[in-house]
């Protein structure tokens, strides 16, 4: 006992050295892998996955770390354990013939057996010992070691042995695995408590079935002197070994691309700026008939038309259904895929679990290896899981398909009250959202669209009503009136409306026009009748001005005749007379 | 004769650890025993001891002891399936049966090698 039991938790430890398992994702978790030296104990229910766990820990070691391994099975015999991972790429046999990994069938049959008194497993720590020492293994995995007590009786004895044989394998500076079956009820870990003897560090293997769907999931129960995430980690069996998806150790790190990619929607490309990215992921949420599809496919024909291959990934309808729709409008997608530029992979979600379906996914991309992806729809993925579990399936996914840069349309069904809230989950994921919906306005249903949201672009914050035509799908003029946008027929009438309207309009201006003129023309004709009264007056007003002064005239001269004639003042007097006379009068009075 | 044997039975017991070495007369023996034992512990001497007086009591002249010591030959614990230890293997009459312990019941050991049917 060289190494102090780290039983102390002490945050200052220096880092504790650790074993790399290999296995995708659970080196990140647990920063590193298992604790070197040190037994893990691994339990979970039957067909959890803890043997290809262990497995695998011991393969990547044996390859890829140099440390051979010792693999001692109480349940499956060599060849069946050899046949069972070899669907995994892994070659026992071949690893065997190398020295580099020991496998040992602990076999023990109950009813063949008696006891009389005392035993001791002295037995299987020379077995142990002379497999270890006969390849120089550094990691060792004993699957299950639960079933010696199946085999076994005297329990006290069996369990003063297991102490003894973590001690031991410490002592050798084994890392070990230990794999064990999860109690029956929830609250202990292993059906005999080997728990209470491996200390270092205890991972959970689960296989919950929910709405006849299967879903693993690993935690890690504890770590002694390590971090380690805390949470339950889906994990998948991929053709490559588990991979467990941590999705915080997701490295945003993808190329992006300031490429854009039309959507098929010429419209919609002015709306987005130019198009979509490339290598972003598009989101279609609508409602039931909203036109989804056909958005998708559109999405497909364009990429095929741009000599770009497309992987179209079907959960809903067959192949020759999805052709048959898209031909009536007008996207004949049967000549995509003579071309061989667009394949379809049809399964219903609920036929393969979680995992299976990303495994398939994953197959499927990296053997056609194209450009763009459409998966139609998600939504129907949680019927395979619960919303994080696909929201965890999907993260991963959409990250992959980023890593390869291929764009990547995802359609989804939401429900006509919760049209925003459904994909809440996974919008973070999603670059561009496209959200169809049906308004319904006198009588009928007509489709919308709208950008919910665009990253890095200048889109439009329209809604545009689309029609899905035979010649595919048409964004149609805007028209909007009393804070709405108006829809079919309801677009019609207004368009007619506002023709009548204009037209209307324009009567009127002509009419006001012609009023004015007659108008104009009255006061023009009243403007000269008077002007001619005027010169008539300015004519009279001479006229009579000449006639007096010629009255005038004629009286001073016929005044003057009188006083010659009279012959009664001088000339001199008379001329001031009158007023000489009425001053006479002044003065007196 | 019957002397003779316990005499040769009784060497075989003693050479612990010896296998291989004990083919003569042994295809006439009836009871074909090995037992395990690791190193010269006290379990595996009362071990080997209590099946030496069974046998000679119960068994006279129809058995042939080989006694293993896994310490010198690991190798073997693999092919009899050896975990614990002491374990006496009955390689004959078949089925092969297994005793684990220091064979500290006769009872319990003639049941076990089928001398004797088991106890109601």
């Amino acid at each position: 006992m060289a190494e102090k039991p780290a039983a102390d938790q002490e945050p200052s430890l220096p880092q504790l050295p650790k074993s790399p398992t290999g296995i995708s994702g659970f080196d990140q978790i647990t920063e590193g892998g298992v604790p070197r030296g040190r037994p893990t104990l691994v339990c979970g229910g039957p067909g959890s996955g803890k043997t290809l766990f262990s497995m695998e820990f011991l393969v990547k070691g044996a390859v890829e770390y140099g440390e051979p391994g010792v693999f001692v099975a109480f349940e499956e015999r060599p060849e069946e354990l050899t046949k069972n991972v070899a669907s995994l790429g892994f070659d026992l046999a071949d690893l065997a013939a190398r020295k580099k990994l020991l496998l040992d069938h602990v076999h023990i049959e109950r009813s063949e057996l008696e006891v009389t008194g005392e035993y001791d497993l002295e037995g299987f720590f020379v077995r142990l010992g002379y497999l270890i020492d006969s390849i120089g293994a550094k990691r060792i995995v004993i699957d299950t070691l639960e079933a010696l007590f199946a085999s076994l009786p005297n329990e006290a004895i069996l369990r003063a042995e297991l102490r003894r044989l973590f001690r031991w394998l410490k002592g050798r500076g084994m890392t070990a695995m230990i794999t064990a079956e999860r109690g029956l009820d929830e609250a202990t870990l292993t059906r005999h408590g080997l728990e209470e003897y491996v200390s270092d560090c205890v991972i959970l293997l689960d296989h919950r079935v929910s709405g006849q769907i299967s879903t693993r999931r690993l935690r890690i129960v504890k770590y002694r002197g390590s971090y380690h995430g805390t949470n339950e980690y889906p994990f998948l069996i991929e053709r490559q070994g588990i991979s467990i998806l941590p999705i915080s150790a997701v490295e945003l790190r993808h190329h992006v691309s300031t490429d854009r990619v039309s959507s098929g929607i010429s419209r919609l490309d002015t709306m987005l700026a130019g198009g979509y990215y490339r290598g972003s992921s598009i989101l279609i949420s609508g409602t039931a008939g909203s036109g989804k599809s056909s958005f998708a496919s559109s999405f497909a024909a364009a990429a095929c038309r741009s000599g770009e291959r497309c992987l179209y990934f079907a959960f809903e309808e067959s192949e020759p259904q999805i052709k048959r729709n898209m031909a009536a409008i007008g996207l004949d997608l049967g000549a995509w895929t003579g071309q061989g530029l667009l394949r379809f992979e049809a399964a219903r979600p609920t036929v393969y679990g979680l995992e299976m379906h990303l495994v398939r996914m994953h197959a499927a991309i990296e053997a056609f290896q194209p450009a763009a992806v459409v998966m139609d729809p998600i939504s129907n993925m949680t019927a395979m899981g619960n919303p994080r579990e696909v929201n965890a399936m999907l993260s991963r996914l959409i990250d992959f398909l980023k890593e390869k840069g291929i764009t990547s349309v995802f359609t989804t069904l939401a429900h006509p009250e919760s049209t925003e809230e459904t994909e809440v989950a996974i919008s973070s994921l999603i670059d561009t959202w496209l959200l169809l919906r049906t308004v319904e306005m006198s009588g009928e249903r007509n489709r919308t669209l709208f950008i919910l949201k665009s990253r890095g672009m200048a889109h439009s914050n329209q809604v545009r009503e689309f029609l899905i035509t035979d010649r595919g799908i048409e964004l149609t003029n805007v028209y909007i009136g009393e804070g709405l946008v108006f829809t079919g027929s309801a677009r019609e009438a207004q368009e007619a409306k506002d023709r009548a309207e204009a037209l209307a309009r324009r009567q009127e201006i002509e009419q006001r026009r012609r009023a004015h003129e007659r108008q104009r023309r009255l006061i023009e004709s009243q403007i000269a009748t008077l002007q001619t009264q005027l010169d008539q007056e300015e004519e009279d007003l001479k006229m009579a001005l000449a006639q007096m002064e010629l009255r005038d005239k004629a009286r001073s001269v016929s005044n003057r005749r009188q006083e010659e004639l009279r012959r009664a003042d001088a000339v001199d007097e008379r001329a001031g007379s009158t007023g000489r006379g009425r001053g006479k009068e002044k003065h007196h009075g | 004769m019957a002397e003779n044997k316990s005499k040769e039975n009784a060497e075989r017991v003693g050479t612990v650890g010896e296998t291989g070495a004990l083919r003569r007369g042994s295809k006439k023996a009836k009871y074909e025993l090995r037992l395990y034992v690791a190193g010269q512990t006290p379990k595996s001497l009362t071990a080997i001891a209590n099946l030496k007086k069974i046998c000679e009591e119960h068994l006279r002249g129809q058995y042939h002891i080989e006694v293993i010591d896994l310490l010198k030959n690991p190798q073997l614990a693999q092919g009899d399936q050896i975990l614990a230890i002491p374990t006496l293997v009955r390689k004959l009459p078949e089925p092969i049966k297994k005793i684990i312990g220091d064979l500290s019941s006769t009872e319990r050991v003639l049941v076990g090698l089928d001398v004797r049917p088991p106890i109601p």
